[in-house]
């Protein structure tokens, strides 16, 4: 029941972000010049940020952003990690020693460092819609490691198992064997893997963000809005909202983990 | 003599892993499109052949591998290299900067594990719902919020930012020990204890941590690198100068030396917590059950 509801939420939040534009009818960046920091009202349900742009339009743009891109990222990266896991798991011997070094490599490195370290390998001069692109694709290019160390241990109980040996003998062998045998029995993992990536790149952008390292103005994301913080020390509508918004689409993510699973968040 | 043979063999994997990762680190910078790119680029007065020229001025941008040996050679003399932001040896800008990341990884660690020890060992102890629901809800809530936000959070309302430390690293940990500690506590050996009236706190001690002792080990070496990232965003947005804050600076300037420096020191760092965990694990018959 639990569950339903937190998809039932989810999917209201992203319908609403999607239709964020035709429900205040403006654009995110479209600023208000007589109207800087307006306070809440009818029209700005949130007021305006000190450029006099609409605070709840930003918001629900980058929550759009969000919703849209941290499942992307987590699909890319649990890809990357089946495919890194699974053929670790799948051939063993020195492939696997590599890759589990690697693994562990990549897992000891503090996860925002790592970010830090991988952003400043970018150039300066990038658009926003750029920066948004780079800042997501870098989440789904480290990290796979936690998924692929899960995937090469599930590969590893699969490998001698009855049905793989009966396959086998059928003569199916290699890739095929790992894409019709290996990787269905391995859904309930690999959702697993995708459902826990979503919540942790949503944190590391909106870390990213208020470092300065994320997504570019005038794009909206939760990291730029709560960065409004440091500037604004004042009650700030944009910032509560944005902050409960946010603890509420975690927890639903949480929420959809399977029973007992420890999120690497 | 195992634990010599053990300890040597974590040793050669140490210097491995770390040597690798500063080979990889500065590859990567190398490489990437970013490199040579600072705030210079964005100046009008400087076309294309003037940029060139002063990328091609980079003491980095020679040979890569004569880069790495000059790297490894300033490593070895124990000034690890000249920082090209702060034109000054990273050795020393590491010295004055690491008690302050210390001291706040040092509050992190022990205030997140006394806090999630506070939280586990009572509802191992006896029957605690409420205590359990409360550890959970709020370990939860701490994991759904950015510890950058936090920080900031509470840095605005003039509140104890090294507390931040201690609340960032708690739930991680408590997720997993508590975890760990239950799935100890209900071993066989364990309610056969309990069924001959051995007192909570003796199984606690004698029954469930030993068999858990491998794991929390290898946790509390793991919790190492969830303060240091802690410990960068507590630093970014708090203004303390510590080797976070030095990491960010080096990232937004694209100073490759130091950043190399830093990825093989927190590497090394890590990999020391993570090994000494491993090397105190009792072996296999060491542990009374």
């Amino acid at each position: 029941m639990i569950r339903r509801l937190a998809w039932g939420f989810l999917a209201v939040l992203f319908a609403a972000a999607l239709l964020a534009d035709s429900l205040t009818g403006g654009s995110y960046a479209h600023q208000f010049r007589d109207l800087p920091g307006a306070a809440m009202s009818w029209r700005f349900p949130l007021g305006t940020d000190a450029l006099g742009r609409d605070r709840l339009l930003r918001l629900l743009v980058a929550t759009r952003i969000s919703l849209l891109l941290a499942p992307a990222a987590a699909i890319l990266s649990t890809a990357l990690a089946l495919l890194v896991g699974g053929l670790a798991g799948y051939c063993g011997g020195v492939l696997d020693r590599i890759t589990r070094r690697a693994i562990d490599l990549m897992l000891s490195l503090p996860w925002i460092f790592l970010l830090i370290a991988a952003r400043a390998l970018l150039p300066l001069n990038v658009s926003p819609s750029a920066s948004l692109l780079i800042t997501f694709a870098l989440l789904a290019a480290l990290g796979w490691a936690a998924p692929a160390r899960v995937i090469r241990a599930g590969i590893r109980d699969l490998r001698d198992s009855d049905f793989l040996l009966q396959a086998r003998a059928c003569g199916c062998r290699g890739f095929r064997l790992f894409i019709r045998q290996l990787a269905p029995n391995l859904k309930p993992v690999l959702l697993a893997q995708f459902l826990t990536s979503i919540p942790l790149f949503i944190l590391s952008e909106a870390n990213l963000g208020l470092l300065g390292l994320g997504v570019a103005d005038p794009l909206p994301s939760w990291g730029n809005l709560l960065h409004e913080l440091e500037t604004d020390l004042t009650f700030n509508p944009g910032v509560v909202a944005c902050l409960a918004l946010m603890l509420a689409v975690m927890a639903c993510f949480r929420l959809l983990l399977p029973e007992g699973h420890v999120s690497n968040s | 003599m195992r634990f010599l043979h053990q300890a040597a063999r974590l040793f050669v994997s140490l210097i491995v892993t770390v040597i690798i990762g500063g080979v990889l680190t500065a590859a990567l910078v190398r490489l990437s499109p970013g490199f040579g790119v600072d705030e210079h680029t964005l100046d009008p007065a400087r076309d294309a052949s003037a940029l060139r020229a002063r990328e091609a001025a980079l003491p980095e941008s020679g040979n890569f591998f004569a880069y790495c040996a000059r790297h490894t050679a300033a490593m070895l003399r124990g000034d690890l290299g000249v920082s090209r932001t702060w034109n000054r040896p990273i050795a020393g800008l590491l010295k004055e900067r690491w008690p302050i990341t210390a001291q706040l990884m040092a509050v992190g660690m022990l205030g997140g594990w006394a806090l999630a020890i506070a939280f586990v060992f009572p509802g191992l102890l006896r029957p605690a719902r409420v205590w359990k629901a409360m550890a959970a809800t709020s370990s939860g809530l701490l994991l759904c919020v950015p510890s950058a936000a936090l920080a900031l959070l509470i840095f605005v309302y003039a509140g104890p930012v090294r507390a931040v430390m201690a609340l960032a690293v708690f739930p991680r940990v408590y997720q997993y020990l508590e975890n760990v500690l239950a799935e100890a506590a209900s071993r066989p050996h364990v309610m056969a204890a309990r069924a001959r009236g051995i007192p909570s706190r003796r199984i606690l001690l004698w029954h469930v941590l030993p068999i858990a002792a491998p794991q929390v080990l290898a946790l509390a070496g793991v919790s190492v690198s969830i303060a240091f990232g802690a410990a960068v965003a507590v630093e970014v947005i708090c203004d303390l100068p510590g080797i976070g804050q030095l990491a960010w600076k080096a990232a937004l300037a694209r100073d490759l030396p130091l950043l190399v420096t830093l990825t093989m020191l927190v590497t090394l760092a890590t990999q020391l917590a993570n090994s000494a965990g491993d090397l105190l694990t009792p072996r296999r018959g060491e542990v009374r059950p």
